[in-house]
């Protein structure tokens, strides 16, 4: 029925039956993070137990490097699960009668491995996770982010290939989640794990994701970076998604940055064209950067004029360092705090220092408001009126 | 009446077919029932009581050792020692191939939905059914003595037992399963690792059940001719003596008292 492209409704009204997954097709690389994202009942879940087989899909095929699980036998796939996966779970799902380095070594003990070996293995992952010292405490006697990294190690100890987390961070609390969050990429970056995250949470997704596949009614809806999911939703649903997503926490400095601003060039403009250039762009602040567009700091009018009328050639004396740079990659949030220090541009450069472009006061306010620059001007134009 | 009949007729059958199982059951019973009948018996009295008040003292707490010491020393001071010791006997054995039964047949149950919607009519039979009716085939199939009175009480305590164990098997939690599952757990590692210690605490309530059952229907059993307490209790029935039946029913409740402590918080620790 399904090949008959009927509606989920359809078929849930004539069989009695509810399409969990369908038409979902997705390629997760080595090495990534991929976030599956939909809210409950859009089988994202159910899809995530697919790849470990805890559900069987009735069709369709899923390859883990070029071996087929949906064709394996229940020897196949117990190895699979052994040496391949590992899986966290939102609710933990440990053992509360066992303590935390049994649990961590849990994975390890069905495979049959000797204590020995398995507990010194999960004393090293406990290490990882910051759990030392909790290594013979009960399960119960642990905060719900601390069971979690206890869930989160015990994949670990597994030495998996592809790390299966079903919404492991949903049931912490805020605080606790962002540290997590965090905590899983810094973790990311040593062990460079495949990693399939499922979440309801979009602000989750963008933060943790290489790539986003979103989900409604058993199918997948987008796929894309998480940039391109922000910034050009495929439909209507995942729109409405991005409405609410805190913009702040998104947005790049490169995407608002004015790039290609006019400079100063050290050694090649003295004050005379520094001022010329000043002139044309109607500003009393330049950026100077030397010829390989190195950032070296600020100048400003008053300065240029002083250094011409001193008849000084050069405009390197006149430069004010800037310690307040920002890198391509920050988010709006991160920029914030720095108006409070300057009313100044605030210069974007790469990782070798180059200047890139440069972000206005005014138009990181219209990102963050989502008003556009003209009513920001009119609003500091009053304030400076008052 | 047409039913009685057919039951009738089956009892006979059985009896009549089957007189070789039964003579194998009843020797491979009454073995067990006089192996711990002679250990009781050969053991010095205060030995067992001090046996019976350290084991309560180490699982039951200070309370129940006190409970236990004043219980076994009264038993001994009325005179129903013996009684008491056979009684016991008979509850173990019994509650032993109970458990033996029951425990398997819960988890058996707990895993295949059909054996559980099987089951779960017979055991709902077994345990309503007035336990008296059991004597009767007891007879039959075993003759009269202990051994059909620990048949009776086998079917009449093990269906707690069944029941407790698949409930606390069913009820660890699905995530748990689940997880265990997707790190590569066998059926049989899930079991043994997961789900019987969870279960644990379930199951073992369905023990101290089984036992307390036990202990009920071995009285009972007293009228087809086991041994024990409840032939004092049976006694005092039938010669209308007041002072005999309450003291040995007293001795029932004391023994009672002390299995179900001890049993209770086997567990726990």
């Amino acid at each position: 029925m399904i090949k008959e492209d009927k509606s989920k409704d359809e078929i849930l009204s004539i069989t009695g039956c509810n399409v969990a997954v369908r038409n979902a097709n997705l390629t997760i690389r080595e090495g990534e993070i991929y976030v599956i994202m939909g809210l409950s009942g859009s089988g994202k879940s159910t899809l995530l137990r697919c790849i470990n087989r805890l559900i069987t899909p009735t069709e369709g095929k899923i390859f883990v490097d070029h071996e087929e699980i949906t064709k394996m036998n229940n020897k196949e796939l117990l190895n699979i699960r052994r040496k391949e996966f590992a899986m966290v779970f939102q609710h933990f799902g440990l053992l509360p009668h066992r303590s935390i380095i049994s649990n961590v070594a849990f994975g390890l003990e069905l495979q049959g491995i000797s204590k020995e070996e398995r507990e010194k293995k999960a004393l090293e992952i406990i290490e990882l996770v910051d759990l030392k010292g909790y290594e013979n405490q009960k399960v119960s006697e642990l905060s719900g982010g601390m069971q979690q990294r206890v869930g989160l190690a015990r994949g670990l100890a597994n030495n998996p290939e592809v790390l299966l987390m079903d919404e492991a961070f949903s049931a912490l609390d805020p605080l606790i989640r962002a540290q997590m969050q965090d905590e899983l990429l810094l973790l990311q970056e040593k062990m460079k794990k495949t990693i399939v995250f499922i979440t309801h949470d979009l602000e989750e997704a963008i933060k943790l994701g290489d790539k986003i596949a979103i989900m409604k009614d058993g199918e997948i809806v987008q796929i894309g970076t998480p940039e391109e999911i922000i910034t050009n939703p495929a439909n209507d649903y995942v729109e409405a998604f991005v409405e609410n997503v805190d913009r702040s926490k998104i947005t790049t400095a490169s995407s608002i940055m004015f790039p290609k601003p006019k400079v100063a060039r050290l050694t090649k403009d003295g004050p005379s064209i520094t001022l010329k250039i000043m002139r044309d762009s109607g500003t009393n602040i330049l950026p100077v950067v030397r010829t390989n567009r190195t950032f070296l700091g600020f100048i400003h009018l008053k300065d240029v004029i002083d250094l011409k009328n001193n008849g000084i050639n050069s405009i390197e004396s006149a430069i004010k360092e800037s310690v307040m740079c920002v890198s391509p990659d920050s988010v709006i949030q991160d920029m914030l705090p720095l108006l409070s220090k300057t009313n100044h541009i605030i210069p974007v450069v790469n990782e070798s220092n180059h200047l890139v472009g440069v972000v206005s006061p005014t138009s990181l306010i219209a990102e963050t408001t989502g008003k556009n620059k003209g009513e920001i001007n009119n609003i500091i134009q009053k304030a400076i009126d008052l | 009446m047409i039913l009685g009949e057919y039951i009738e007729e089956a009892i006979n059958w059985l009896t009549e077919n089957f007189s070789g199982v039964f003579d194998a059951i009843n020797s491979f019973m009454s073995g067990l029932i006089g192996g711990i009948e002679m250990f009781w018996m050969k053991t010095p009295f205060y030995i067992v009581i001090a046996l019976f008040t350290g084991i309560a003292y180490w699982k039951a707490g200070k309370s129940n050792a006190i409970i236990t010491l004043l219980g076994l020393s009264y038993i001994y001071a009325a005179g129903f020692w013996d009684e008491t010791m056979q009684t016991l006997s008979l509850v173990l054995a019994s509650a032993i191939i109970a458990l033996a039964i029951g425990i398997p047949l819960g988890i058996w149950s707990a895993k295949n939905h059909t054996v559980n919607k099987i089951s779960r009519p017979i055991l709902d039979f077994m345990q309503t059914m007035p336990a008296f009716v059991y004597l009767i085939p007891a007879v039959l199939f075993f003759g009269l003595g202990t051994v059909p009175g620990a048949f009776a009480t086998i079917i009449f305590a093990m269906p707690p037992v069944v029941r407790l164990t698949t409930l606390g098997i069913l009820q660890v939690p699905k995530d748990i399963v689940e997880a265990t599952t997707a790190f590569g757990a066998t059926p049989k590692q899930l079991l043994f690792k997961v789900q019987i210690p969870l279960a644990m605490p379930t199951i073992l309530a369905g023990v101290n059940q089984t036992i307390m059952m036990a202990l009920s229907m071995v009285v009972i059993a007293s009228m087809i001719g086991a041994k024990g307490l409840g032939e004092i209790v049976l006694q005092g029935i039938s010669q209308l003596r007041i002072g005999l039946g309450f003291e040995s029913g007293l001795a029932v409740v004391l023994l009672a008292i002390i299995l179900d402590r001890i049993t209770q918080n086997i567990g726990k620790k």
